[in-house]
């Protein structure tokens, strides 16, 4: 008899309905059978898991059943390709977007991408925060020029969604989400990640910043953006989420 | 805007930051600490997702045929219908005003 190939392997795991592969034994000669639809419901069972647990906005905003019932054809078209299972999902958000029955919730990739971003956050290696004092000891024209870093574990996720009204709904309960676009700003100042509504124009400014801009340059890519964008706010939110990691002087 | 307005605009926005930043530092610095271990039944909103602990899986996969959106979840308080020609919602300012009811 000839071995079974792994692609046959695996396209009988990841379809319930296909026979147990003829040549699979269960260790004593005799044919796999159950054991073998025991580790293929052990599969799509683990991987729903991974689902409902990695992605906890989309849960309280579908409910487990609905959640449950969009991991079956996700997992199956894309099972892990990692091992490392706290990454599962990442093709979920594009999944999502070609996602017909759900289609009417245009908003819902952004939740996923959200969800992932909180858990990309939390795995983020550690930085140590920038002390303000040395901020506030530079002279203007100084900090104008200088180049701030960014913590590893920051994200910014622009979004043409309420996606904070939608998060504070789903965690927090709070009011119906009016419609307006809202951008995300998730920092890690202790163990945990924190998303917070950011300002118009604070992705601009962020992103500039991640480009190696400087903090004119930065502020110009933000009133660009936003003309009315609230900078020290902005500002706060990095400092307050010990976001910013290290000042370096344009010499 | 000349270069001095743009210098002194933005060490404004920074002094701004840092002096709002120093008043809540204090506080922040005693609400980190972490307990860990402590977790009230039903908050265990452990952030680092899945395969960091190990579940059960006894439970039995149903794969449905159809698919449909059971009503349930709080997505059924949310109406956000996408735009008409299936493009999302842009900004405030132009989809509020598409969004007003027709006068008259």
């Amino acid at each position: 008899m000839t071995p079974l190939s792994q692609q046959a392997f695996r396209e009988a795991m990841l379809h319930p309905e296909a026979l147990v592969p003829e040549t699979l034994r269960d260790g004593h000669g005799g044919p796999a059978g159950r054991r073998f639809s025991v580790y293929r419901n052990n599969v799509a069972v683990g991987l729903t898991e991974a689902v409902l647990e990695g992605f906890p906005t989309l849960r309280a905003l579908l409910g487990d059943e609905n959640l449950r019932a969009l991991a079956a054809p996700f997992l199956r078209a894309h099972p892990p390709s990692s091992p490392l299972m706290f990454r599962y999902g990442e093709a979920l958000p594009a999944f999502l977007q070609r996602f017909q029955p759900l289609a009417h919730l245009g908003y819902l990739p952004d939740v996923a991408r959200l969800d992932l971003a909180m858990r990309e956050s939390y795995h983020a290696a550690d930085a140590t925060p920038l002390e303000p004092a040395r901020l506030a000891a530079l002279p203007p024209e100084v900090l104008a020029q200088a180049h701030l870093r960014l913590a590893p574990s920051l994200r910014v996720l622009r979004s043409s969604w309420p996606l904070w009204q939608i998060w504070q709904l789903a965690h927090h309960d709070g009011p119906p989400p009016r419609p307006e676009a809202e951008d995300i700003l998730i920092t890690r100042p202790g163990y945990d990640p924190e998303p917070h509504h950011l300002p118009a124009g604070g992705a601009g400014f962020i992103e500039a910043l991640g480009q190696g801009q400087s903090a004119e340059q930065a502020s110009g890519a933000a009133i660009a953006e936003a003309p009315d964008a609230d900078l020290p706010a902005i500002l706060g939110l990095l400092l307050q989420g010990s976001a910013l990691t290290a000042v370096e002087i344009a010499r | 805007m000349s270069t001095i307005l743009k210098t002194a605009a933005v060490a404004g926005a920074f002094a701004a930051a840092l002096t709002a930043h120093a008043s809540t530092a204090v506080a922040d610095d005693m609400a980190k600490e972490k307990c860990f271990g402590v977790s009230l039944a039903g908050e265990n909103d452990c952030a680092a997702g899945p395969g960091t602990t190990c579940a059960g899986t006894s439970k039995v996969d149903y794969q449905g045929n159809a698919w449909t959106l059971v009503d349930a979840g709080k997505c059924t308080m949310i109406e956000l219908p996408a735009m008409a020609d299936g493009t999302a919602r842009m900004g405030s300012l132009e989809a509020l005003e598409r969004d007003l009811p027709m006068e008259g």
